[in-house]
């Protein structure tokens, strides 16, 4: 038997979370210094992965694993990589050593006491806060990248809920001290933030799990045997061993599309994100919005579009329609905001329903550049991000009106930021733009209308974008932030290659683009099995004669 | 009289023309289990009565813990001697199954029972009387509270080491409990554990009157019960003309063999059949604890000393189960369209009804007890499922149920302040931050309850709602989930307090215990961990059990 190196990926960050609970309270930066050295030693397997991985190899899965777990649940311990989860997995174990190098010194006992009440809990040398922060986003980690590898329901299931106990942990036990209340108020708001973000995840977990029964059974009654293997589902499905029924697969459907929709957010099972973001330190937002969401929208890829593909081109026209709420209101809402955490958040929504248009458009066009989507948007929301956290820490507010004229004081920090801004807004030879540009035209190739109310979305985002640098960066230098320190070297580090990485995925998103391009194909295979693709969709393609398939190489050359 | 020849029982043999009355078969070494921990109990009552009392503490406790492992050990005997599966059979003149389900059952209430007199015997918490360890339960339990006696007692040093006898009594009756395999052996065996429990609830050490009104109303229902269970049995008699399960089942299925001359106007009757088992089932759910037979509870829950919660959140309610399982799948199994409708409704609101009532609770016990609920609505959906997965799905979660309750009822007892255990859950703000350890435990337990994954919660929930699906009650699954979601609210509600919310200065200490306590503290958290992440070998075990005999 060869290497389990998928098991190792995930294994590792778990062993090094355990590893930094357990170094002693007296050894914070131990502590640190281990959780980096764990995260950089996972992102190391993570290229092995990318480099082991052969784009457009026989079979949907590779590197796979499969061992006996739950027999008695059908349920087996079975892990298998597309093209899609290596560069998801390659996202986010590039991104969990940025985050632990952000949030350096967030969890520091010292500053949290003195900022709350210092008595009892720095009295307690078993309070270690610190070893506490790392070792939860280790484990986060951990739970994401086996989500992304599970190909068996049940396993994928088990982690895209228990990963929401670490989150939970995160939001609730630290805060960015720069709330206007003060921190009884910040205290009071986060535990509110972090309760709504575990109910309503739970909510859509659980009902998600009624689904997942639901399955089952319906295999049991029909195999013999009950499965939960993705791949063995597909194929009974396609050999037509396995018959749902129209209304049993649309209820399965809507249950798995609800636990991913509140996880992605979709509108209007948003309303945690802004919150959770909100009151979370930056680098906590940055796991959420950049790491953890992207389960959801990956799930969708994986799991809705393959288990029920009838479902899901039933359920399209609303989900295109709910996409394109979440576009525009995400974006209008973000024009308003007064907070920029928050403003970043409802950015975050609007980019969500680009990623879930170009799911379900249902063209390659549309999914490539939904999974470009997915990796641009996070690292462009970790720059973004993580430079406003690092705006926030020196001057103890999130609001934006307590800004003004930064980039005289701290012109890298007033640069990286914009930097940042100018990638959220899909600003061409940024990375985001070839994958917004992609979904754009693969909307647009098979529903004209929807594709031009996205476009919308486009002008929205380079307004808030650009007023929020306005209002912050430019203008007169207010008095207090007349003091303040341009970026460390720490920060530097952890800004400037996640700026290099968009500008180089701008250029030349190839490498990505190799290795998604397959994954997308197998996957739209499945869901066209039925029906193939329609004549219609020529008709529609202003110009013609362009089919699906040959497509996304000609529009990624437009794209550069 | 030699015409009720038909009813054969370990009870009617009695009643046979006397002379020919021949001695009943017993095989003694099939109910060892049983037999061992009746004859410690009796022991026991000995050791009171003859040992000084400085020893007695130390006596009870090792008399105890030998017998349950030795009981538990006849188990295990008795299950690889295959009375479990080819051997099934049933014993003691059909008054006794011995069978798959029952030694599961017993395994499981006497390694819970174990456990649960470690945290009977643990005497490190309260503060010494008089440079006298002390346990939670009352120095003089006839003393009137408050009363000069009282205080004489406590003066003393006084312990009430009568506790172990007691609950002795209380396990040898749950053992019997769901192997019982005719109508009377089943109410004996119910009032053997129950008598027992009125008492223990009436014991506290402090705040004695809640105790002693807790076991008065856990009396006075639990009577009523037993009156209902009674009642149902003498119309399952009239009906049937016999008490055996079997016997029953058999008349229900094919119609009275012979009509007995005294019951010729009532056999074959089906309003009695009816009403009778509609009694019968309302006795067993009141033990479970399902609404709406749940009033007695909170109430119970709150007042009874906190290691005897436990012991009747975890044991009673395998007991109770398993009787109910027996019941429903070995006499009923001909009636399942009429009972089926009728036990949907009562898990619909049982679930819903813990859940919802749970979140408005402010102590933790009552909100332990209202979760009590909540999870008997669960496994009564297993319960339903009429199918071998739904008796192994019940068997699963029952062991890793108990196990969680058992480890949480434990944690409840070191929150302590100077009124004994802090249990209003405004105390518990800030507990993570004085006694991380304790508090991360306690959170283990409620993801449990909360049936996150990687926990036996989840395992167990899983398996019920699968063998319920599989059944055809898709939508009670919905149902399951949808309280599970609020169930969810009010346990994070409780994590959210210890983790997230400042320590007030007043605020309960965390007292330390002697290794009993820590050691059924985690021996809850391991079975925890390890029935969510390797459940295969313990379901296994339940799927093997899962044939009853009849």
């Amino acid at each position: 038997m060869s290497f389990p190196l998928l098991t190792a990926t995930a294994a590792l960050p778990a062993i090094g979370a355990v590893a930094t609970a357990a170094v002693p309270a007296a050894k914070r930066s131990a502590a640190k210094w281990l959780a980096l050295a764990f995260s950089l030693a996972t992102f190391a397997l993570a290229l092995v992965i990318a480099f082991r991985f052969v784009p457009g190899a026989k079979g949907p899965y590779q590197l796979t694993e499969s061992h006996a777990w739950i027999r008695d649940f059908g349920v087996r311990y079975d892990l298998g990589v597309d093209g899609i989860a290596v560069a998801l997995i390659a996202l986010t174990t590039l991104l969990i050593p940025f985050v632990i190098l952000a949030g350096w010194h967030d969890a520091d006992p010292l500053e949290d006491t003195a900022a709350s009440d210092g008595g009892s809990a720095a009295g307690n040398p078993r309070w270690r806060p610190t070893q506490g922060f790392f070792a939860l986003i280790l484990a986060v980690e951990a739970m994401v990248v086996l989500s992304f590898e599970a190909t068996d329901v049940f396993l994928f299931y088990i982690f895209f809920e228990a990963m929401l106990i670490p989150m939970y942990f995160l939001i609730g036990g630290f805060g960015d001290g720069a709330h206007a209340g003060g921190e009884d108020q910040a205290a009071t708001q986060r535990s509110y933030a972090a309760v709504k973000f575990l109910l309503y995840n739970l909510a859509g977990g659980l009902i998600m799990l009624a689904a997942v029964i639901g399955l089952y059974a319906a295999t049991a009654d029909q195999l013999g045997t009950g499965t939960f293997s993705l791949q063995q589902i597909v194929e009974a499905r396609a050999a037509g061993k396995l018959d749902l029924g129209t209304g049993t697969e649309r209820l399965l459907f809507l249950g798995f599309f609800f636990a991913f929709a509140v996880k992605a957010p979709l509108w209007p099972l948003h309303t945690w994100l802004p919150n959770a973001m909100g009151e979370a330190t930056a680098p906590v937002a940055v796991l959420i919005t950049a790491v953890v969401d992207k389960v959801g929208t990956f799930a969708m890829l994986r799991f809705c579009l393959q288990l029920f593909p009838g479902a899901s081109r039933w359920a399209t026209p609303v989900i295109l329609v709910l996409a394109l709420i979440s576009i525009v209101y995400g974006a209008l809402l973000a024009v308003g905001q007064r907070d920029i955490k928050r403003l970043i958040a409802y950015a975050s929504i609007s980019h969500f329903g680009f990623i879930i248009l170009g799911i379900f458009a249902m063209t390659t066009q549309g999914q490539g550049g939904a999974t470009l989507y997915m990796v641009n948007h996070g690292i462009s929301t970790a720059a973004l991000m993580l430079a406003a956290g690092f705006l926030i820490s020196r001057r103890g507010s999130r609001l934006i009106a307590d800004y003004g004229g930064v980039q005289k004081v701290a012109p890298v920090l007033a640069g990286t930021f914009l930097v940042g801004g100018l990638a959220t807004l899909s600003l061409p030879g940024m990375a985001p733009f070839v994958s917004e540009f992609l979904v754009l035209v693969g909307t647009f190739s098979r529903y004209p209308v929807i594709g031009i109310i996205a476009t919308l979305g486009i002008v929205l985002a380079a307004l808030y974008v650009l007023v929020l640098y306005q209002r912050t960066m430019t203008g007169p230098v207010r008095e207090e932030v007349r003091t303040m320190p341009d970026l460390r070297i720490r920060e530097l580090v952890v800004v400037a290659p996640l700026i290099a990485l968009l500008l180089f995925l701008g250029v030349y998103p190839k490498p990505l683009t190799d290795i998604v391009n397959p994954a997308v194909h197998h996957t739209l295979s499945v869901v066209d099995k039925k029906d193939p693709k329609p004549a219609v969709q020529v008709n529609a393609v202003p110009g013609g004669g362009r089919h699906g398939h040959a497509a996304p190489d000609q529009d990624v050359e437009a794209a550069k | 009289m030699s015409s009720v020849a038909s009813v054969h029982s370990l009870w009617t043999v009695a009643a046979e023309v006397p002379g020919r009355i021949p001695a009943p078969h017993i095989e003694y070494a099939q109910l060892s289990p049983t037999l061992i921990v009746f004859g410690a109990a009796v022991l026991g009552i000995l050791v009171e009565a003859l040992l000084p009392r400085r020893s007695r503490y130390y006596a009870q406790l090792a008399l105890s813990v030998v017998a349950l492992a030795a009981a538990f050990a006849a188990v295990i005997g008795l299950a690889a001697a295959g009375f479990g599966s080819s051997k099934a059979h049933i014993a003691a003149m059909g008054a006794i199954a011995v069978d798959g389900p029952a030694l599961f059952l017993q395994g499981t209430i006497l390694l819970v029972s174990l456990v649960a007199v470690f945290t009977f015997a643990e005497r490190r918490l309260d503060p010494a009387a008089h440079h006298k360890p002390v346990d939670s339960f009352a120095a003089q339990a006839a003393a009137v509270p408050g009363g000069a006696a009282e205080q004489a007692a406590v003066k003393a040093g006084f312990t009430t080491t009568e506790v172990f006898p007691i609950v002795l009594f209380a396990i040898g009756g749950m053992l019997v409990f769901p192997a019982a395999n005719d109508l009377l052996t089943l109410f004996i065996a119910l009032e053997v554990f129950s008598l027992p429990l009125y008492i223990l609830c009436a014991l506290a050490r402090r705040q004695r009157l809640l105790s002693q009104e807790a076991a008065v109303k856990y009396f006075l229902l639990g009577a009523f019960s037993s009156a209902f269970l009674l009642f149902g049995i003498a119309l399952l008699y009239g009906y049937a003309g016999t008490v055996t399960y079997a016997g029953i089942a058999e008349v229900i299925s094919d119609g009275a063999k012979q009509i007995d001359p005294a019951l010729a106007g009532t056999m074959g009757n089906d309003a009695l059949l009816l009403i009778g088992s509609a009694l019968v089932l309302m006795g067993l759910l009141f033990k479970v604890g399902a609404v709406p037979f749940h009033m007695w509870t909170p109430d119970v829950y709150q007042g009874a000393p906190t290691p005897v919660t436990g012991f009747m959140a975890a044991a009673t309610k395998v007991a109770a189960f398993g009787a109910l399982l027996r019941l429903l799948y070995v006499v009923l199994p001909g009636m399942r369209w009429d009972w089926r409708p009728v036990m949907w409704g009562v898990a619909i609101v049982t679930m819903l009804g813990g859940a919802i009532v749970a979140i408005t609770q402010t102590d933790i016990k009552r909100l332990l007890a209202y979760s009590s609920i909540a999870h008997a609505g669960f496994i009564l959906a297993g319960v339903i499922a009429t199918s071998e997965d739904g008796i192994s799905s019940v068997l699963f979660y029952l062991g890793a149920y108990s196990f969680v309750t058992l480890g949480a009822f434990a944690v409840v007892t070191l929150v302590r302040d100077a009124g004994g255990e802090a249990t209003h859950l405004s105390k518990w703000a800030g507990l993570g931050r004085r006694s991380p350890l304790v508090a991360a435990v306690f959170a283990v337990f409620l993801l449990a309850f909360a049936g996150i994954p990687l926990t036996s919660g989840f395992a167990g929930k899983f398996a019920v709602f699968k063998a319920a699906a599989q059944s055809g009650a898709g939508w009670l699954v919905v149902v399951g989930v949808i309280s599970s979601a609020i169930a969810a609210f009010f346990y994070i509600r409780v994590i959210v307090l210890m983790f997230f919310s400042e320590p007030k200065p007043d605020g309960p200490t965390v007292a330390v215990p002697s290794p009993l306590t820590i050691t059924a503290i985690a021996v809850g958290v391991a079975v925890t961990l390890v029935l969510g992440l390797a459940p295969q070998y313990f379901l296994d075990l339940a799927g093997q059990a899962g044939v009853f005999v009849r």
